[in-house]
Parts: structure tokens; C-alpha cells; sequence
């Protein structure tokens, strides 16, 4: 059976109880009147009821446009469930009814393309739109947004969590240490953060130059970019600016930072991640081109962060501080990994081989489940073997919302929005994390306070 | 009473979706299921950016009609179906905010407007958006909603504003 065929088909069983059929009068106005149909899906035909009514009575043998359209109503709130048919052809007379052969067919359901994709799909359209406004109005139409707002949705500020929780962890490692300095805490979380902003813009910036931006039509709340350059909200080269205002401020206190401790040390810390946030996009290394931008990630995001977190409050290294970012590592490197999932298509059109876009729904599954068990493994064995405090074992708490994030992919996985909430989770999962770990550290330096020896759980 | 027969006015106030056609650059009609508005004088429409062909063609030819005729769509005590002819202007002076003049009316149809209002910096396209302001010329009235029996033709004085 075709697709027209399947499709007319479904006129019968999607709900749809009537067609309108919509015609130019004779004094050319569009004309539109419901009407019973029928459908002989293997000829490709709908049948429909003659209407009553010299002025109102479709024309034979002129363009008619047949619409089908559904929702369901939601009282008190709106509607769901929208769907149309849309036919285009001429009628003709066959048993009584009026016949139509369909020559151009259009179609949406929301239950087989979601809203915001659809919408997506408009954004070339969009754009033509205003430039035609701009050019009747005689002055440039561009969407916009309340600064706030679009500071928070270019920025990808929400995602600030990954960094608050590594730079925290190398703080409170460092603190349980007996080092604690909270102004180089607060420095060392800015510093981070702004390398992690200047990140997420220039994410933003080659993947519009790449082309990959505009090739995914499935960006959700946690994949596809900020998209606030291909709507026309910022420019390329206002994005450029706060990227480069952000790595700025991020190598100024880097250097701050340096310069009052050894220097050399968190100087090459911040050179590395420096150069992994902007050569994670960025030409010539495009990391995550070459399938290693989840590995530099997990390196940015984990060692990196927490050591020189670490390395600022004690001016020394401690293998504690590096074995406690390994599982936020990982944890970020999977956010990543889920979120790149529904990104597939236009990342693989764009050149950009991430590993959803190199292996198999298989394999990534797989690959998933294994990290998370090796994250959760590092966090249990380091606790029970004294590497990490003991109470940080309490992160293992955290580890259903991994079963959440498997049970998405597993299900969801060719749907990126049905897979959005799981990619939530995800990120959850890092946090929920991460906040147990570092509660855990709260726990043996409180008990280290309150007793010079503490039992041996509360350390 | 406004400018169209009661009959027709409780269609429009309270159809959930109605048919909008417009012709296209080609000379074809092309149909848009959309939420009609009426304020008692003029059928309002408003369309996203992202979904603007039918402003153009309006702007192009500003024929149009609007059919109200999903029973599941309306409630009202007897079901009718109407058609309205009439002449489109767009409203795209202020594509961000000028749209918000019809939104009280919007809301009482579809009061989860406010909240996907309020997740506007998730849609920002979707919510730059031109109204398209119907002033009717001729309706048509078909009694309980049976377009087997002709319908009760209404010729209409354009409402002033």
C-alpha cells in the first residue's frame, strides 16, 4: 500500500469527522463548506457528499482544496490532539458524490511530528517573513527577547550546574584538608563558570558557522544549542563578543589565581581547560567532530575543574581530589552523550561525529549502562576503600535516576521529545550526584570538627 | 447583536478551531485549521511567523473565509455550521507584542495560552506573530450543521469600527 493510500486511509480511522472543501465563488472569494466523506483508499480517492445549494456547490473540473482537520478539546485549558489532512485536485461527479483524486497532499500530526519540531521546520520561513516586513516597514523586524531572558537562554545558564558541582567537590576535598580560603572559592566558581559560559556560546557560534545548528530540526530544552543566532535573536557577532567577554574574564582571575598561588600550576590547569572548551567546537581540533568531545568534556568538567579547584584553596595536589571527579566525569561525559542522542541527524549532516552518531542504538545503549556502573563502582569502592570519604557513598543514592535516563533511551530512542524528560533526568542524575558527594564531604568535615577522631564512617 | 446573525456569533464564540481560507500566489485556495477570535464586529486570526505563508497570500489577495464545522470543536446548545466570507487586513506592525490586543479574547477560548505564553523564551518565533482581521461581507448558515439542505444566506453591512 503507498503512503497516499495509508494516509487517506487514516482519514477513516484518525477521527476526522467531516471534510470541508474549500473553492473559489464566482466573484473570486474562497468559499468553504463541511460535507460527509468516504474514502476508496486503493484508488487513491475520497468520496464525498454533495452539497446543497446553487452558491454554495463545489465547481467540477476546478481546483478544490479538501481539508480534514481534528482536536481534541480540553475543557478549561485548550485542545490536543491537532491533526489535518489538507487535499488539493479537481472534483468530479462518480455515483452521486463528488470524487477527488488527491494531485498535492499536505499533512501534520502532532502524534507523528511534535509541535516543536513542526515549528522548526518554520524557521525559514520565519525569517523570510520579516525580512519582507522589515522591507514594508522600512526598518529591521527581528524577534526578540527581554534581556533576561535571552542573557538565560543564550548563555545556557541552567546548565551552570556543571561546573558548581566539580569546582565545589576540589573545594570541599581541599577543606577537609584543613584548607579553606571561601574569597578563592568564590573566584575559582567564576573563573569556571565564565570558561563554562564562554563554552556554550561558542558551541552556539560553530555550530551555526558548521552548519549543524540549522540542519537539526529536533533541538529540545537539552540538545540543539541555544538556537538564539538562527532565530535571529543575537547576532553571530554579538555572540562572539560575550564569548569572547566570558574566556576574558575566565583567563583574567586564571591568571589572578595563578599569580597567588605557584603559578605554573594552575596557569597549565587553566591553559587545558581553556583550550578543551574552545577547541570542543572550534577549528582546527573540533573535538567533538572526532567523537573525543564527550572525553574532553569529562576532562574539563572533572579533573581539570576539581584539581585546580583543589589546587587554589591548597596549593598542592591530592590524588583524593582527582579519584572524587572521576565519577562527575563520567556523569557529565553521559549527560552529553544522552543529550547528542536526538542530535544524531543534523550533527551526522553537519560532519559532526559524535558517538551517538558513530554507533548503534545498541552500542550506545550498552556504553551507557557501562559508564554509569563504572561511575557508581568508583564512588562505592573508593568510599568502602577510604580513597573518598566514607559518607560520600551516599551518591549511590542518585543511581535509580540513571535506570530512568536507561528506560528513555531504551524506549525513546528515535524520539527526541519523548526522550526530552529522560534527558532531564540525566542531567539530574550528575547533580543529584554530585550535591551527594559533596554532602557526603560535609559530613566527615563537620564529624573531623567535632571529634579530632571521628568513627570510621564519618571519615 | 454584532455584526453577524446571533446564530453565527455563538459559533465563533466558542469554536475551538475553525478553517481558514486564503488564495494562494497561484490562484488556488489553500485552508489553515486556526482558533477564531470575534470581538463582535471582526473575525480575528493570528499566525506565527514560522507558519506566515498565509499572511503572505493574504497580503497578496485579501479574499478569505472561515468555516466553523468540527461539532467536536464547539459547544453550544444546537450545532450549527457557518461559513463567513469576507476581507483580510494583517496586522504585522508589532510582530512581537501588537498581537497581545486580541489575547483577552484568545484566553477565553484557550486559557493554556498564558501558559505557553509564559514559556515564551522556549518559543520565541512562535510568539512573534501578525493578526489577520477579517471584516465580514457574506455568512452562511447551515441548521444543524446539514450541508445537504442549502443555507440560510446572509448578505452583512460592514461593521464600522
Amino acid at each position: 500500500m503507498t503512503g497516499v493510500s495509508t494516509l487517506l486511509e487514516s482519514l477513516g480511522t484518525r477521527g476526522y469527522t467531516h471534510a470541508v472543501i474549500a473553492f473559489l465563488d464566482v466573484e473570486g472569494y474562497p468559499l468553504s463548506v463541511a460535507t460527509g466523506f468516504t474514502v476508496d483508499a486503493e484508488r487513491g480517492a475520497v468520496l464525498l457528499d454533495p452539497v446543497a445549494g446553487e452558491a454554495v456547490g463545489p465547481p467540477l473540473g476546478s481546483q478544490v482544496n479538501v481539508v480534514f482537520s481534528h482536536i481534541r478539546p480540553q475543557p478549561g485549558i485548550g485542545y490536543d490532539e491537532r491533526r489535518y489532512v489538507s487535499l488539493w485536485g479537481t472534483l468530479r461527479r462518480s455515483d452521486g458524490k463528488l470524487e477527488l483524486i488527491p494531485e498535492r497532499i499536505q499533512h501534520w500530526d502532532e502524534q507523528e511530528m511534535s509541535f516543536f519540531e513542526f515549528s522548526e521546520r518554520g524557521v525559514p520561513q520565519a525569517h523570510r517573513y520579516m525580512e519582507r516586513v522589515s522591507r514594508e516597514l522600512g526598518r529591521p523586524v527581528r524577534p526578540s527577547l527581554s534581556a533576561g531572558w535571552l542573557f538565560l537562554r543564550a548563555t545556557r545558564l541552567p546548565f551552570l550546574s556543571a561546573t558548581f558541582v566539580p569546582v565545589s567537590l576540589g573545594v570541599a576535598v581541599a577543606a577537609l584538608h584543613g584548607q579553606w580560603h571561601w574569597w578563592l572559592a568564590i573566584l575559582t566558581l567564576i573563573a569556571a563558570a565564565s570558561v563554562h559560559l564562554g563554552l556554550n556560546i561558542g558551541n552556539d557560534v560553530f555550530d551555526t558557522l558548521s552548519g549543524a545548528d540549522q540542519a537539526n530540526v529536533t533541538p529540545t530544552q537539552f540538545s540543539g544549542g541555544s538556537r538564539v543566532i538562527l532565530y535571529g535573536l543575537l547576532s553571530l557577532r554579538q555572540m562572539v563578543l560575550m564569548m569572547v567577554g566570558f574566556y576574558a574574564v575566565a583567563i583574567g582571575l586564571g591568571l589572578f589565581l595563578a599569580a597567588y598561588t605557584a603559578f605554573w600550576p594552575v596557569f597549565w590547569l587553566g591553559v587545558a581547560g581553556v583550550f578543551v572548551s574552545i577547541f570542543y567546537t572550534a577549528p582546527p581540533f573540533r573535538f567533538v567532530h572526532r567523537g573525543i568531545g564527550e572525553l574532553m568534556v569529562a576532562l574539563g568538567f572533572g579533573p581539570i575543574m576539581t584539581m585546580g579547584a583543589y589546587y587554589v584553596q591548597a596549593q598542592k595536589w591530592s590524588w583524593e581530589a582527582f579519584y572524587v571527579s572521576l565519577p562527575v566525569a563520567l556523569l557529565i561525559a553521559l549527560v552529553l552523550y544522552v543529550n547528542e542522542v536526538p542530535d544524531r541527524p543534523g550533527d551526522g549532516a553537519a560532519g559532526k561525529r559524535t558517538l551517538p552518531v558513530r554507533l548503534s542504538k545498541e552500542a550506545v545503549i550498552a556504553a551507557y549502562v557501562g559508564a554509569v556502573a563504572v561511575a557508581f563502582g568508583l564512588i562505592a569502592g573508593g568510599a568502602i576503600a577510604g580513597v573518598i570519604v566514607r559518607p560520600a557513598i551516599l551518591a549511590v543514592l542518585a543511581a535509580p535516576l540513571a535506570m530512568q535516563v536507561h528506560r528513555g533511551l531504551r524506549d525513546h530512542y528515535d524520539s527526541p521529545y519523548q526522550l526530552m524528560p529522560f534527558m532531564g533526568k540525566g542531567v539530574q542524575l550528575h547533580m543529584a550526584t554530585g550535591l551527594l558527594l559533596l554532602v557526603g564531604y560535609v559530613i566527615a568535615i563537620v564529624a573531623s570538627h567535632v571529634s579530632g577522631h571521628p568513627p570510621v564512617i564519618f571519615r | 447583536m454584532g455584526a453577524l446573525p446571533e446564530p453565527i456569533e455563538e459559533l465563533l464564540e466558542t469554536a475551538l478551531v475553525g478553517e481558514l481560507t486564503v488564495i494562494d500566489d497561484r490562484g488556488r485556495p489553500v485552508t489553515h485549521p486556526l482558533i477564531p477570535l470575534y470581538d463582535g464586529e471582526r473575525i480575528y486570526m493570528t499566525s506565527s511567523v514560522l507558519f506566515s505563508r498565509k499572511l503572505e497570500h493574504i497580503k497578496s489577495n485579501p479574499r478569505v473565509s472561515v468555516s466553523i464545522s468540527d461539532p467536536n470543536a464547539v459547544s453550544v446548545g444546537r450545532f450549527r455550521r457557518a461559513t463567513i466570507q469576507g476581507d483580510a487586513t494583517v496586522d504585522d506592525t508589532d510582530l512581537h507584542a501588537g498581537w497581545e490586543r486580541v489575547l483577552p479574547i484568545w484566553r477565553k477560548k484557550e486559557p493554556a495560552i498564558d501558559f505557553f505564553l509564559g514559556k515564551r523564551v522556549a518559543l520565541p518565533l512562535f510568539f512573534e506573530r501578525g493578526v489577520i482581521e477579517i471584516v465580514p461581507r457574506r455568512a452562511f448558515l447551515w441548521e444543524d450543521g446539514d450541508t445537504s439542505r442549502p443555507p440560510e444566506v446572509f448578505e452583512l453591512v460592514e461593521a464600522s469600527r
